[in-house]
């Protein structure tokens, strides 16, 4: 008999990790496991995983909520408005700048993304509502923060629970202030995770921005035919800066960013772009998908972790636009290419045939594989916290081998599948990294780049490579077993 | 572009030219005022540093900016992950969950195990039963713990849930097969709109101890307990362990998660130490019950005196003088002298405290933090000579205000020094750049202060994310009060230093010894 084959052990690290549930529980995350196999044209969604449903109560998830996919991820990062949390302060005070939504700006002066404005409810305003505290504190921004070119209310749970009309406030004060004031009902409990919150978030947009009266001046900006916006980048570690340079590079003009380091003037220009390219699809393929009815403007995804990806990704948003165009991109993927072949020389030697298990959000399950591929390292799992049954689809498309896919992973499975499938490499969020630290094993965050980044684009994909070299060469994992232990 | 035998992340790639030039490039699309008129960035930035902002500042009654506190269940939680094998369980939304997981872990370096029960909004309408139903049963399946500790978010607050009918009615339906009837779910209600995390803390607490003890009151045994309060250093944990163990009486420490959060490397196990269950459940039988923390064990304690009768009350022994008065109360507890150990402990403390005082004394300080903590340190500050100038506490409770008024009345500068209660981190700016001072103690939030005013900052709160390993030291005890004067007087040093460096020009105060 020769070794088990990686689909067969990982078939079976599903079945034995079922084993711990209770049969109700077991028959519901049984649909959300799955083996997924490149180009198998059989599977509906990569490992056949169901998604974007309730999540097992009890267990311990890694999901947010609605609250979180709006203000933690699609308006928190527009820098020059002020978004209220409004309820209870905690939602606020544990999602504070934790995202490294890079921006320029005087903070707490001009911009304000690493800020927490909070109506701070207590038992009052929960009795006999908060809308006139609310008011109140769209009132106190106007005086104390001048330069805010808009407020938006984020919704924490109680909002909707207690039947407070923030639409209606917002209206009053939008028209006394001749502001952009947007209501976001965005409450932790609505829907399954923090999709729904981008959702909810990208729907205000539509209605706020595009439908509503924008208070800043966006005429002194003349169209041309090479304008384009980015959608989905919260420049993380300034990821949308090391994007928009090779944009730039090849011709093209970027009108917006949407939504890292981003002010309501990009986004209000948005509707005249030529071409919206989205690399975040889950969190605002609504918008682009707005933009493509309301305006003609055609969107496509790309995808800029690792040379491969970005090569192909440049390419095809080139084929959009002209010669000049098409020209300038083959020169900036040639004038990058001996620092990219540098890189792997350098790396790859070191990191080659070391396998990794990622749980990421967003685009980064499926994204960020050619990046791993192309050091020769080998994704054999990988998941979304909140993904749909489109980012499974397109997960097929981006696997090299057989790959565990875990939908809404909680601790007690991710922890059980890197113990069966041992993996050189965790990547995923803060919540997991001492787990597998303490096993000893070389551990990347993958939300907030560890602190590093930025990781798209060539740039980027530099510190990537060096970041994987540190984690996974760090003499500091060999120390976990000490001297006068024994082997085995 | 990168060079491959310099690879440089964001910190230094984007000084580079053509990023900089990216960035250049992006502001004609910008409505950010630095982008379309830095002159008046300029102007607001001046004017937020007057006194005329400092009075609209203050004088705010709704918007809270920047604030030095959070809410309920996080202080639960801490309290469940003090308890042998304990997993906190949280009935709510499970968003809520991964912020305190993820707020917990950013501090301590270290897992967080919590789960929630992934209410939505079907259970907004019929409220959390079927939720709390399968969520024990499966959390006791899959985790296996000890005990489960429920506290509830906003969200099942305002619906209104019943933890206590609801646990009953889990443990029913499953029938013992997860649950076992005498399966221990201690409960508080911890609603995030009424107080703080300290609040939190003391609702769990009672909730732990309140419902473990029921029906085991017995014969009082002469045993002493301690109540950390919500402690976030893992070292002052064990420093009020060493003190009491110096007495040689026996003790409880209820909720101590020392080994909790500073797991050693090697392998994961989800729950470690804690306060053994069978301790929990006798701890009604103890002769007294000590509360290191007197704001965030307000509940509890009232319990503990008034019902169960327990000698003991209030210690809090940060700096010299609480340290001093929590090894009275000991002595005077358990009838003995104070330990020789104690006694060399507080005599090196003291020596330190002489070695160092010119460097703190006189110094203007800002300090914010939970109103235990501030009593503590205030007191340390006193002691040394210096001048606590702005003493914040945005989750000041009822009395706290009053008793630190009265402490800083204790100083010859007293007419100088302000007590903020209820104020928050916006207004902390305000005051700095209205009634200076040399240094700001606090936590992580400081930073962007320490950015806009220059002000010096000494990590010393919660949450500290930006710098490492400080929470394993401690605060407490006279070696705690040591770490308090190594931190505080090297920074005065290290800003020594950093004012004196000019080449040439003040370089003759660039003193060699100190």
């Amino acid at each position: 008999m020769g070794p088990e084959s990686l689909e067969a052990k990982q078939k079976a690290a599903i079945e034995e990790i079922l084993k711990a549930y209770p049969e109700k529980a077991a028959k519901n995350r049984e649909k959300h496991l799955g083996v997924g196999s490149p180009n198998d044209e059989n599977q509906k969604t990569c490992g056949d995983v169901r998604s974007n449903k309730k999540t097992v109560p009890g267990v311990m998830s890694q999901r947010g909520c609605a609250y979180a996919g709006s203000k933690g991820v699609v308006w928190g990062p527009v820098k020059d408005m002020i978004h209220i949390s409004h309820g209870p302060i905690g939602c606020g005070q544990y999602s504070r700048a934790g995202r490294r939504n890079y921006y320029i700006g005087v903070t707490g002066v001009d911009t304000f993304v690493t800020m927490n404005f909070s109506s701070d409810f207590q038992e009052n305003n929960i009795v006999f509502g908060g809308d006139k505290k609310l008011g109140k504190c769209i009132d106190e921004i106007e005086v104390l923060f001048p330069l805010n070119n808009g407020i938006t209310v984020q919704s924490e749970c109680p909002i909707g629970l207690i039947g407070d009309d923030i639409g209606a406030v917002a209206r009053v004060k939008a028209k006394e202030l001749d502001k952009v004031i947007v209501p976001v009902n965005c409450e932790g409990f609505r829907g399954v995770s923090q999709s729904l919150g981008h959702h909810i978030a990208n729907d205000t947009v539509r209605d706020f921005i595009f439908d509503g009266k924008v208070n800043v001046n966006t005429s002194d900006v003349e169209t041309t035919e090479y304008d384009v916006a980015i959608i989905g980048d919260y420049n993380i570690g300034g990821d949308a800066w090391s994007s928009r340079i090779l944009l730039e590079e090849m011709g093209l003009r970027v009108v917006a960013q949407w939504s890292g380091d981003a002010t309501l003037k990009e986004m209000a220009l948005t509707p005249k772009v030529k071409l919206n390219l989205l690399h975040c699809y889950r969190s605002m393929n609504y918008i682009s998908r707005h933009m493509e009815k309301e305006y003609g403007i055609p969107w496509i995804e790309y995808n800029f972790f690792g040379p491969s990806q970005t090569i192909k990704s440049l390419r095809k948003i080139a084929a959009f636009f002209d010669e000049s165009v098409q020209k300038k991109c083959e020169e900036v993927i040639a004038k990058y290419q001996p620092m990219i072949d540098a890189v792997i020389a350098k790396y790859k030697p070191r990191l080659e045939g070391k396998t990794v298990m990622l749980f990421v959000g967003g685009l980064r399950p499926r994204h960020v594989i050619g990046a791993y591929e192309d050091l020769g390292m080998e994704v054999i799992g990988t998941g979304y916290e909140f993904a749909h049954d489109d980012d499974y689809k397109r997960t097929k498309e981006e696997i090299f081998r057989s790959t565990v896919i875990y939908d809404d992973v909680n601790e007690y499975e991710l922890e059980a599948f890197v113990k069966k499938l041992q993996p050189d490499l965790v990547a995923s969020g803060i919540k997991e990294k001492y787990v597998f630290q303490k096993m000893g094993l070389p551990y990347r965050q993958m939300h907030s780049w560890d602190y590093s980044g930025p990781y798209h684009g060539y740039d980027g994909f530099a510190i990537f490579a060096q970041d994987m070299d540190l984690a996974i060469n760090s003499p500091v994992w060999a120390h976990s077993k000490a001297p006068w232990e024994k082997e085995g | 572009m990168q060079e491959v035998e310099k690879i440089v992340n964001g910190k230094d790639l984007f000084k580079r030219p053509e990023y900089q030039e990216v960035l250049k490039n992006k502001k004609q699309f910008e409505s950010s005022m630095l982008a379309v008129n830095p002159a008046k960035v300029e102007e607001i930035a001046e004017w937020t540093k007057s006194w005329d902002y400092r009075e609209k500042n203050l004088a705010r009654e709704a918007i809270t900016v920047n604030p030095a506190k959070a809410c309920q269940p996080l202080g639960a939680v801490m309290v469940a992950l003090g308890f042998e094998g304990t997993m906190p369980y949280v009935h709510g939304s499970h968003g809520c969950v991964a912020y305190f997981r993820s707020y917990f872990t950013r501090h301590f370096k270290e897992p967080t195990p919590c789960v929630s029960d992934s209410m939505t909004e079907d259970a907004a309408v019929f409220g959390g039963l079927v939720n709390m139903k399968e969520g024990l049963k499966n959390c006791a399946a899959v985790y296996k713990p000890k005990m489960i500790a429920v506290s509830t978010t906003c969200m099942a607050e305002v619906i209104g849930d019943d933890l206590m009918a609801f646990i009953i009615a889990a443990k029913e339906e499953d029938g013992g097969e997860y649950l076992a009837s005498d399966y221990p779910i201690p409960y508080a209600h911890t609603p995030s709109f009424v107080g703080s995390h300290i609040t939190g803390y003391d609702n769990m607490m009672h909730g732990i101890m309140s419902q473990l003890t029921e029906g085991n009151k017995g014969e009082t045994k002469q045993r002493i307990n301690i109540i950390p309060g919500f402690e976030t250093y893992i070292g002052s944990l064990r420093s009020v362990k060493s003190i009491v163990e110096a007495f040689g009486t026996d003790y409880i420490m209820l909720g101590d998660h020392s080994d909790q959060w500073d797991m050693p490397a090697g392998q994961y196990e989800m729950f470690q130490g804690g306060t053994k269950l069978d301790d929990a459940k006798d701890c009604i039988n103890s002769s007294a019950t000590i509360s290191l923390q007197k704001y965030a064990t307000v509940k509890t304690m009232k319990m503990v005196e008034k019902r169960w009768k327990h000698a003991g009350g209030f210690s809090n022994p940060v700096g010299l003088k609480g340290t001093d008065e929590f090894v009275m109360k000991l002595a005077e507890l358990t009838g003995t002298e104070v330990p020789s150990k104690l006694k060399i402990e507080r005599g090196r403390l003291v020596d330190a405290m002489q070695d160092s005082y010119p460097y703190m004394h006189g110094k203007k300080f800002a300090i914010w933090g939970d109103p235990d903590f501030l009593i503590g340190a205030v007191s340390f500050l006193l002691e040394m000579g210096a001048e606590p100038t702005h003493v914040l506490c945005h989750n000041a409770p009822n009395g706290w205000e009053a008793e630190m008024r009265a402490m800083l009345d204790t100083s010859p500068a007293k007419d100088s020094l302000n007590v903020w209660a209820g104020k928050d981190l916006w207004a902390m700016r305000s005051l700095l750049f209205t009634e200076p001072v040399d240094f700001m103690i606090g936590n992580s939030y400081g930073k962007e202060l320490m950015r806009d005013t220059g002000t010096p900052l000494i990590y010393i709160g919660f949450p500290i994310f930006d710098r490492h390993h400080l929470h394993r030291y401690s605060i407490s005890g006279y070696d705690g009060a040591l770490n308090l004067l190594t931190w505080i007087t090297n920074k005065v040093l290290d800003q020594l230093d950093e004012d004196t460096k000019g080449i040439a020009t003040t370089d003759y105060f660039f003193d060699l010894i100190r």
